[in-house]
């Protein structure tokens, strides 16, 4: 098989390193020298790390904010609607929209959607539960919890070569570079 | 070691760990058999468990009437020991929120275990107000949806409706943040699994977690955020549920200065409890490199913070009862410190505001046997505390001749001792089949303090733990 068509079987090609200094020297050369589709997986999270491998603006704010203003509307107006619309009770003429003492239940229903919104949006983002990856066909990348920090670049990469590829990775003192099966 | 320390800022925590060191050492306490000492407590906390469950059941098939309450004194052992329970939970959001977001990097080692104690001690708490509903299994009924009652609405205008909101909620929360926090570490455990059926549960609970740079950026976002959320939502829960008090008009209730006061009090009974657990478990689990000293130092010195704000609104109380010229807040608050009850009014003065006061030395702040035993005092004193305000409170009220003692039965007595058989044998559980200590984030504060220098110790047993794996 010459390495053309190995490269397209395969899933990228993964570099494992001791520390994550190395590491990040070595996402942020690739990121200069123009490879995108890559990611970095780490035991903890490391600082600048997202941004070297390509990680632009995260959306998971936005829609948290979009939860926690549905959880307070939805909060209010079910309060609302079984106080003044589906049951006014009159006692001594007192307002039927005593709104503030509707504002517990709006905070609590706030934070409690906000919160659902964060978690779940979390989990579609990284595509969480993830029955299968790649990365796990590497078997020492189960040291990837542990104490190694790996850097895969994967083949759908517009400069992915194989050998070129490889050859820039064992440039950053990797322990061992890795061909990692689809 | 210290010449690889900085002056300024110690460590974490202690004997200069490498990374693969602090997988082991927290998944070694999963991996092995049980200790006798284990099954001690754990027989312990389950017989008591079983006590509970025995009178739970009794209760909920005769009636609330087992209790001894009376027509004066409509509240008193059961909704004491939700408010307790309840207090209990906040000590682990304080740790796993507000701290974060202080950037208290101490609250790594500690943060897992305080989470664990608070669900399960939110759990202790709503049982008491199941049971005290009389007819539990229509609990369902304090739930906003459309019935065929009218539709008959549950009462927005009420605190005790806030309340149910409030504590859904923080469990919830809780819970949430608790697993999330949890996934990387389950992924460790995945990675190091050797039994089939170990790697298949772990690799369920995990999600696939793979640690991806992507990954981990939307997960602290996510933890940054639930953090945000969790630190008012704390300080509201209890808030709302000293409002069950403070918004009727019963005299030693209907105070303005009970939302603040009734929050520092729950961080001050909660760490309490933090501490009691984490003295143990740090000696039974041999953590003690991660729950240092220096942990149990700073911890006491929240208790002695937020043990002053208690001891202020104790003052607080007794002197708006003297400056309002109010005869009945006054005769309340005269009867607390002189009447019948008066042996509880002065446990709790004692425990939650005199003995504490030793925690200014400092030497007393690092004797792990007198911070155990101080422990177990705020406790006794902060579960004295709700008794004082509810029963005493409660006992004499306007009328003399309506006035009555209330006197516990055997039945609430062996309630309060399931609640906490619920408790431990929980807690044992969770420190048996969970990692008692956040791996990931310990691991991210490792390098603080470390001489920038230094090459970072990674290397060492790696090598014969990846044999294992692939074997």
């Amino acid at each position: 098989m010459n390495d053309a068509s190995k490269a397209t079987e395969l899933y990228g090609v993964m570099a494992e390193f001791d520390s994550p200094e190395l590491l990040l020297e070595a996402s942020e050369k690739a990121y200069e020298l123009g490879y995108r589709k890559m990611d970095a997986y780490t035991p903890y999270p490391i600082e600048a790390l997202p941004e070297a491998v390509g990680f632009k603006k995260p959306i998971l704010p936005r829609i948290v904010l979009i939860g926690a203003i549905i959880g307070g509307c939805l909060g209010f107006f079910m309060q609302y609607y079984a106080s003044v619309i589906s049951y006014p009770l009159n006692i001594g003429g007192r307002p039927l929209n005593s709104w503030p003492s509707f504002i517990p239940v709006t905070f609590e229903t706030t934070i409690l959607l906000a919160a659902f919104a964060a978690v779940f949006g979390m989990f579609a983002l990284n595509g969480l539960p993830q029955p299968y990856h790649p990365v796990f066909n590497v078997p020492r990348f189960a040291l990837a919890s542990r104490d190694r920090f790996f850097l895969c670049i994967e083949s759908e990469d517009k400069l992915f070569d194989l050998t070129k590829t490889k050859k820039f990775l064992s440039d950053f003192k990797p322990k061992d570079v890795y061909e990692v099966e689809p | 070691m210290s010449m690889h320390y900085s002056k300024l800022r110690k460590p974490v925590i202690e004997g200069d760990k490498a990374l693969g060191q602090i997988t082991d050492d927290v998944a070694r306490t999963l991996e092995r058999p049980p200790t006798m000492l284990w099954w001690f407590a754990f027989t312990l906390s389950f017989s008591l468990l079983v006590i509970g469950v025995a009178a739970v059941s009794y209760q909920i098939k005769v009636g609330i009437g087992t209790w001894g309450l009376n027509k004066t004194v409509g509240w008193a052992f059961d909704i004491t020991n939700f408010v307790f329970w309840v207090g209990i939970g906040h000590a682990g959001t304080l740790i796993s929120a507000i701290l974060f977001l202080f950037r208290q990097r101490w609250r790594t080692s500690i943060n897992r275990s305080a989470e664990a104690m608070t669900v399960i001690a939110v759990i202790c708490a709503g049982i008491f107000p199941l049971i005290h509903m009389g007819r539990p299994w229509l609990f369902f009924w304090i739930a906003p949806y459309p019935n065929f009652r009218g539709p008959l609405w549950v009462n927005f205008r009420s605190p005790l409706l806030w309340d149910f909101f409030a504590i859904s909620t923080y469990f919830t929360i809780s819970l949430v943040f608790w697993y999330i926090g949890l996934i990387p570490d389950l992924a460790t455990l995945r990675d190091r699994a050797k039994s089939k059926i170990k790697k298949v549960i772990y690799r369920i609970t995990s999600f696939g977690w793979n640690g991806s740079a992507r990954t981990w950026h939307r997960y602290e976002t996510v933890y940054v955020l639930l953090a945000a959320f969790a630190t008012p939502l704390v300080l509201s829960v209890h808030s709302i549920v000293s409002m069950d008090f403070a918004t009727s008009v019963i005299p030693g209730w209907h105070t303005t200065i009970f939302p603040p006061y009734f929050v520092a009090g729950a961080i001050f009974s909660g760490f309490a409890m933090v501490l009691t657990l984490m003295i143990i478990a740090r000696k039974v689990l041999n953590y003690q490199e991660y729950i240092t000293l220096d942990h149990i130092e700073k911890m006491c010195k929240v208790i002695l913070t937020t043990g002053g704000i208690v001891g202020l609104a104790y003052a607080t109380e007794m002197f708006m009862a003297w400056y309002s010229v109010n005869h009945y807040e006054r005769f309340a608050f005269i009867n607390r410190a002189l009447g019948p009850f008066a042996w509880s009014y002065w446990i709790m003065v004692s425990c939650n505001v005199i003995i504490p006061q030793l925690l200014w030395f400092k030497k007393l702040r690092r004797s792990i046997a007198f911070v155990f035993v101080m422990s177990i005092v705020i406790n006794i004193g902060m579960w004295f505390e709700r008794f004082v305000i509810i029963v005493t409170s409660l006992h004499r009220d306007f009328l003399p001749s309506s006035w009555a003692m209330y006197k516990p039965t055997l039945i609430e007595i062996a309630t309060l001792m399931g609640s906490f058989g619920l408790f431990f044998t929980a807690f044992l559980l969770f420190a048996r089949f969970i990692p008692f200590i956040a791996i990931g984030e310990v691991k991210g504060v490792l390098s603080y303090g470390r001489n920038k220098n230094r090459k970072p110790a990674i290397i060492q047993n790696s090598e014969t733990e990846l044999e294992a794996v692939e074997a």
